[in-house]
């Protein structure tokens, strides 16, 4: 019974900060409540019994991810979302009902059988049980993943270290006259 | 016994994915495009973790701790680009860097 009402804390938590993340017009903000579905969902990992994986949820995406987010945001100073057509303000409301009816009802009736069988209590989810799995059966592409993120922060630098700029005034360029730019590579 | 049906975990996914694809399309803010794809990631892993319990079966995990890896390479590129448009563009909004090449 405890586990039930622990299920529908969290699950309405990250619905919740789930849908404040897609319709808060500050980005920061956004990001915020996105940290809070991320740790709702930590919970719900926990009970699932897989405690590895929600430590590592937590110190990934709330930890890491969510800071670069941030760190991007106030870096860019991006400004709050303005809309332009009013039609598209209302619209947006009944696109959200019907994705959310729709994969909803996708849920519930894709995955009826579902209904009788219930958490199992496993160690599956331990550190122990994963580190087996990931350093046994798993080490190649748990090689391969560290490549990948070599190799991502790399290109991250690559990006963050080329300059770029644009030779003309993009904006005010006469009508039928293309700008020009430029990759100045360092 | 625990008492959460498997399935109360499965619609859950669907919603948090549901609700993922209405930002990606929605909002105009590269910034928010992004925690969108990131909202549709966490919710396949949530079901992931749902059939690896199901199935009593340790893959599925692994397989998650896959996804976070990808997600965070993908994160870290993606938020460098975005950071390179901004510096080039003085512009995040979608609409305004639709062009490929100018």
């Amino acid at each position: 019974m405890v586990e039930l009402i622990l299920f529908w804390i969290f699950a309405l938590l990250a619905v919740g900060g789930a849908f404040g993340v897609v319709v808060h017009p500050n980005p920061a903000k956004s990001a915020l409540l996105l940290v809070l579905t991320f740790f709702a969902l930590a919970g719900e990992y926990v009970l699932l019994m897989a405690h590895f994986i929600a430590i590592v949820h937590v110190a990934v995406y709330a930890g890491a991810i969510m800071v670069l987010f941030l760190f991007v945001i106030m870096l860019l100073n991006v400004p709050e979302e303005t809309r332009t057509s009013r039609l598209w303000g209302i619209m947006r409301y009944a696109g959200f009902t019907l994705a959310i009816l729709l994969f909803a009802e996708i849920g519930y009736f894709g995955f009826k059988g579902f209904q009788t069988a219930y958490v199992q209590e496993t160690d599956l989810g331990t550190v122990e049980r994963i580190g087996q799995a990931l350093f046994s059966k798993y080490v190649l592409p748990f090689e391969i993943a560290s490549i990948l993120l070599l190799v991502a922060m790399l290109g991250a630098l690559y990006l963050s270290k080329r300059k770029l700029e644009i030779v003309g005034d993009g904006k005010t360029a006469p009508a039928g006259k293309k700008t020009e730019e430029v990759l100045v590579e360092e | 016994m625990h008492a959460v049906p498997i399935n109360h975990f499965l619609i859950l996914a669907a919603i948090l994915f549901g609700l993922g694809v209405v930002g990606v399309v929605s909002r105009r803010n590269a910034i928010v495009i992004f925690m969108s794809i990131e909202l549709m990631l966490n919710a396949v892993n949530l079901t992931f973790i749902s059939f690896s319990n199901y199935l009593n079966d340790i893959e599925g995990q692994i397989f998650v701790f896959m996804v976070m890896v990808v997600a965070a390479a993908e994160v870290a590129v993606g938020l460098a680009i975005i950071v390179a448009i901004f510096r080039l563009r003085e512009t995040v909004h979608v609409d305004d860097i639709k062009l490929l090449k100018w």
